[in-house]
């Protein structure tokens, strides 16, 4: 039990101090590294949370899929001239102060509400076989919306097909 | 055992990093590796409801968002390749052709 809490702080501390890092280097390439470790973390708490099959969609999805899109993408536009610009807007303090409010507002929520957030656990195994019960439900419950999702991928890819497509 | 709203705090703060970036960052790249974090501060708390529910609706519900995020991904960083080819800039603050 102690080794679960210690996971968690860990993880949870991991990906809060490399999400910083993303949203203040100044070099997109340092920011995408950040991202993945982020993301890391986040699949490692996926599984923390009898998550299983996420935590490998979002490894193979988000860190092998995503974030190799945008390290080509920050390789295709040129990068020497954006590390030597200012990184940060003029309303960077206006909406660093307004981030700010909107996270005291968010913690006291949630800390306030912390009692109704406790719901009854459930048993132990209730989620496994995580894939098997994950495709029961996807093909079952949901087939329409997975459908729309996939039309949606395609929409996607000819867009950005038609967009990055030299005229 | 982590109470669930320690979750919700850890989603909360990852959220407003997102923001953060989205709202200060010049480059438009990291403008939307930002909303990614903003998509996975989301899907934290749909997971971390769905293993106190006991209810797989919440893990199909975070894999809808990761799909609607790659389709962003890939549209967005399609935008910037075009934006790029025609303006030769990728700062969100210099793309002001509508100001007149």
């Amino acid at each position: 039990m102690i080794f679960y809490q210690a996971t968690f702080y860990t993880l949870a501390a991991v990906a809060v101090v490399s999400a910083l890092l993303v949203v203040t280097r100044r070099n997109p390439v340092h920011s995408a590294i950040y991202l993945i470790i982020t993301l890391l973390s986040v699949a490692l708490l996926y599984l923390q949370l009898q998550a299983e099959f996420l935590a490998a969609v979002q490894i193979i999805l988000y860190i092998g899929g995503i974030m190799v899109l945008f390290l080509f993408v920050i390789m295709l536009v040129r990068l020497d001239v954006a590390t030597r610009q200012a990184p940060f807007n003029r309303q960077g303090l206006v909406a660093g102060v307004a981030a700010l409010v909107l996270l005291v507002e968010f913690a006291g929520a949630i800390y306030l509400g912390r009692g109704t957030a406790e719901l009854p656990r459930a048993a132990a195994g209730a989620l496994q076989p995580n894939t098997e019960q994950i495709g029961r439900m996807l093909f079952q419950n949901y087939m329409l919306p997975f459908e729309i999702a996939s039309l949606l991928l395609l929409v996607a890819m000819v867009g950005a097909v038609v967009m990055a497509k030299r005229r | 055992m982590v109470p669930t709203w320690h979750y919700l705090m850890l989603a909360a703060a990852l959220f407003t990093i997102g923001v953060i970036g989205v709202l200060t960052r010049r480059n438009v790249i990291i403008i939307l590796m930002s909303l990614e974090l903003i998509l996975n501060a989301v899907n934290i708390n749909l997971v971390a409801f769905a293993r106190d529910l006991a209810d797989v609706s919440g893990q199909i519900f975070a894999i809808f968002v990761i799909t609607v995020a790659a389709a962003e991904a890939a549209v967005g960083l399609g935008i910037l390749i075009a934006l790029f080819r025609n303006h030769d800039t990728v700062n969100a603050d210099e793309i002001d052709l509508l100001k007149g």
